[in-house]
């Protein structure tokens, strides 16, 4: 990977992990109500994921997925605005938490219902497919998903049709308070896909680089018209359910464990490979010298006061969401009605039908 | 140009002229492709435009009403047959949480050209899961248009139009009415979608009514016609939104209003019918509002029984002698 490319990464790692504790601030500041389900612990799926993709290919998420419309480049503005409710919110305070969308960024969407992700996504790909068209849809979903009857379903004509879908499941291994080993009778969600012919792989999803390079790689099968794969990577994640969720049913050293594998953490650790120290070059001797100023990791290398100076930039964006979000004025009735009305051509109405 | 045509032909022909126009318009369901559909109304679609376009669906509503969801939202016009509105029943999170929501959830970025089309109602004796009216429950759900045609005219008018509609839209289609002959002119020029059509012209009472119970409505007033009462009758057309207006007009000629529903009485569409015309009417009324509906139960398999459960045009025919007499109907 190039500088570039692992300086988004960081960046977009930090950003997931500031912006999420920045939500659950206002939360309790009364800024935002309703559900609001918070991601630290599983920022290596979306980033790594979605930084895989192309622009061209659509994201359907899950009602956990304000990191998703980060990654996917949605102004952190629109998507805090959106969560606090606010009319200059993505999509104008109709939605919510839970239900982000962006046309234009082909984020086709959280949606509340677990399972709702699986049959929107084969939809697309049938569009995708009867285009003919280079693009793929990437699916979210949860391990508690699996068990609703919509993953089967789509599964089924996912495989069938070899429509260009990638499925990816972020096992956190709870279903809100079910543990997975309560919840599922096969809790390797990746085997599920042997039942359909669909190639699967379980992987780790605490490494964000880990995870861009297994997305990368089942990317292009699937837009080489090989159908649809499923990916399962293991995660975690740090807080309860949702805000309203202490979390209590997990084990403390089960938590603990798992805040030792911080995906954050890990990629910081990846990038700041540092330069041999002085004495490593003398002990290296003049031809290993060369190979070392080569090697990517000293090429690509990054600071301590790099990384504090990208957290800084960081701290920045988020509070300017905030500040935006708390200053955008409240959608009004007329925003409603149009929103609910957006598709409506009068003239195929009778009269009373129009609400104006 | 008028023919003779059956309902499900008009509805044929509405989907074979969509497709022929438009190539992101494409129609799946359960046996819609090689088999030509259970009411026929996909026949010979699937040799013409392919199984790409016809679509052959596993047996998982939810999942097919669902993919079509996606479908719209990227650009294609789904005609989804859901092989009886029973089944529907199964794709309800696909119409409500998701069709109907979407657009307004996402402030309004997406389209949704949906169209779910229903085969429904009591037919002969296929027993209480296979014999259900679900057009009170889909009305309760903002965001949706509900589309009731009864004859083949109005079958291949609400069909086009709901194809060409950027809007989720259910067209809910009676089961015993597919083999109907009706008279098509497909040259006439449509009147708006959910525009409410008189059917017979009266100066006694007005029977407001839709879908088969329509039908059951003009037979039931030529009878009445026999025995001096010029009853009005009007065929809804559409259930979301209601021409309330054509309603009025007819009720401010006619001050008795029977609202005549295969639907279960208790909450169920007449009971909204009745309610608003009461608001809009009341001082236009000689009489109380009557509603003739279907029995508060699950349809029963005995054919005497399931008859017994529906209006028929005699009891049409006695609770309108009776609204115009001023006599108790309750």
């Amino acid at each position: 990977m190039d500088r570039d490319t692992l300086h988004r990464f960081l960046f977009d790692m930090l950003l997931a992990r500031a912006f999420e504790e920045r939500a659950a601030q206002e939360y309790s500041a009364g800024n935002i109500a309703g559900f609001l389900h918070l991601y630290p612990g599983e920022e290596a799926v979306a980033v790594g994921v979605i930084h895989a993709t192309e622009p061209s290919d659509y994201l359907v998420t899950t009602y956990r997925e304000h990191v998703h419309a980060l990654v996917r480049g949605i102004s952190p503005r629109a998507v805090m605005a959106e969560l606090f409710g606010r009319r200059d919110g993505c999509c104008k305070g109709m939605g919510g938490s839970m239900h982000l969308f962006d046309r234009e960024h082909r984020f086709m969407g959280g949606y509340g219902i677990v399972g709702e992700t699986f049959p929107i996504a084969t939809g697309i790909g049938y569009s995708i497919l009867l285009r003919d068209l280079p693009e793929v849809v990437v699916c979210f979903f949860g391990d508690g998903a699996v068990n609703q009857g919509t993953f089967h379903e789509a599964m089924n004509m996912a495989a069938l049709w070899k429509l260009p879908i990638l499925f990816v499941c972020e096992n956190n291994h709870y279903q809100i308070g079910t543990e997975i080993h309560r919840h599922s009778a096969v809790v390797e969600v990746y085997k599920r896909a042997c039942a359909y012919n669909i190639p699967s792989e379980k992987l780790d999803g605490m490494d964000a680089i880990n995870v861009y390079q297994a997305t990368r790689h089942a990317l292009a099968q699937i837009r080489a018209g090989n159908g649809p794969q499923l990916l399962e990577f293991e995660t975690y994640r740090f807080r309860g359910h949702s805000m309203a969720d202490p979390g209590s049913y997990r084990p403390r050293v089960e938590v603990n464990a798992r805040l030792g594998l911080d995906p954050v953490e890990t990629l910081i650790q990846e990038v700041e490979m540092p330069y041999p120290s002085r004495e490593q070059i003398s002990a290296a001797g003049p031809d290993t010298i060369q190979q070392l100023v080569e090697h990517p990791s000293a090429v690509d290398h990054f600071h301590d006061h790099q990384i504090a100076s990208l957290k800084e930039d960081v701290e920045k964006v988020v509070e300017k969401a905030a500040q935006f979000a708390l200053a955008s004025p409240a959608p009004s009735l007329d925003d409603a009605w149009n929103s609910l009305y957006c598709n409506r051509r009068h003239e195929l109405l009778v009269k009373e039908a129009s609400h104006d | 140009m008028t023919e003779t045509v059956m309902f499900w032909e008009a509805m044929n022909r509405a989907l074979d002229i969509e497709m022929a126009q438009d190539e992101s318009v494409f129609t799946l369901g359960e046996d819609v492709g090689l088999f030509g559909g259970s009411y026929r109304v996909t026949e010979g679609l699937y040799v013409k435009y392919g199984e790409a376009r016809v679509r052959d669906t596993p047996i998982s509503e939810g999942g097919f009403s669902g993919l079509a969801v996606g479908a719209a939202m990227t650009g294609l016009r789904p005609v989804v047959e859901i092989m009886t509105i029973n089944f529907a029943l199964l794709a309800l999170d696909a119409i409500i949480n998701m069709a109907a929501k979407i657009p307004f959830m996402s402030g309004g970025q997406f389209p949704m050209p949906v169209v779910f089309r229903m085969p429904g109602g009591v037919a002969k004796q296929l027993a209480a899961q296979h014999s259900q009216r679900l057009e009170h429950t889909l009305m309760n759900v903002p965001g949706l248009r509900i589309v009731v045609p009864a004859k083949p005219q109005d079958a291949w008018w609400q069909l086009r139009q709901a194809i060409a509609s950027d809007e989720p839209i259910i067209v809910l289609e009676h089961e015993l009415l597919y083999f109907d002959k009706g008279e098509l002119d497909i040259s006439a020029e449509a009147p708006p979608m959910h525009q409410a059509l008189l059917r017979r012209e009266g100066t006694d009472l007005t029977i407001v009514s839709y879908s088969r119970m329509a039908r059951l409505a003009e037979a039931a007033a030529t009878k009445l016609a026999e025995q001096g009462i010029a009853a009005e009758v009007i065929d809804l057309r559409s259930l979301s939104p209601i021409d309330w207006e054509t309603c009025e007009t007819s009720l401010r000629k006619t001050h008795r209003l029977l609202v005549v529903e295969e639907d279960c009485r208790f909450a169920g569409t007449g009971a909204e019918i009745a309610t608003e015309l009461t608001e809009r009417c009341f001082f236009e009324l000689d009489a109380p509002p009557v509603r003739l509906a279907g029995l508060d139960m699950p349809t029963p398999f005995n054919a005497a029984l399931e008859a017994a459960s529906i209006p028929g045009v005699d009891d049409i025919v006695n609770a309108a002698q009776q609204l115009k007499s001023g006599a108790s109907t309750a």
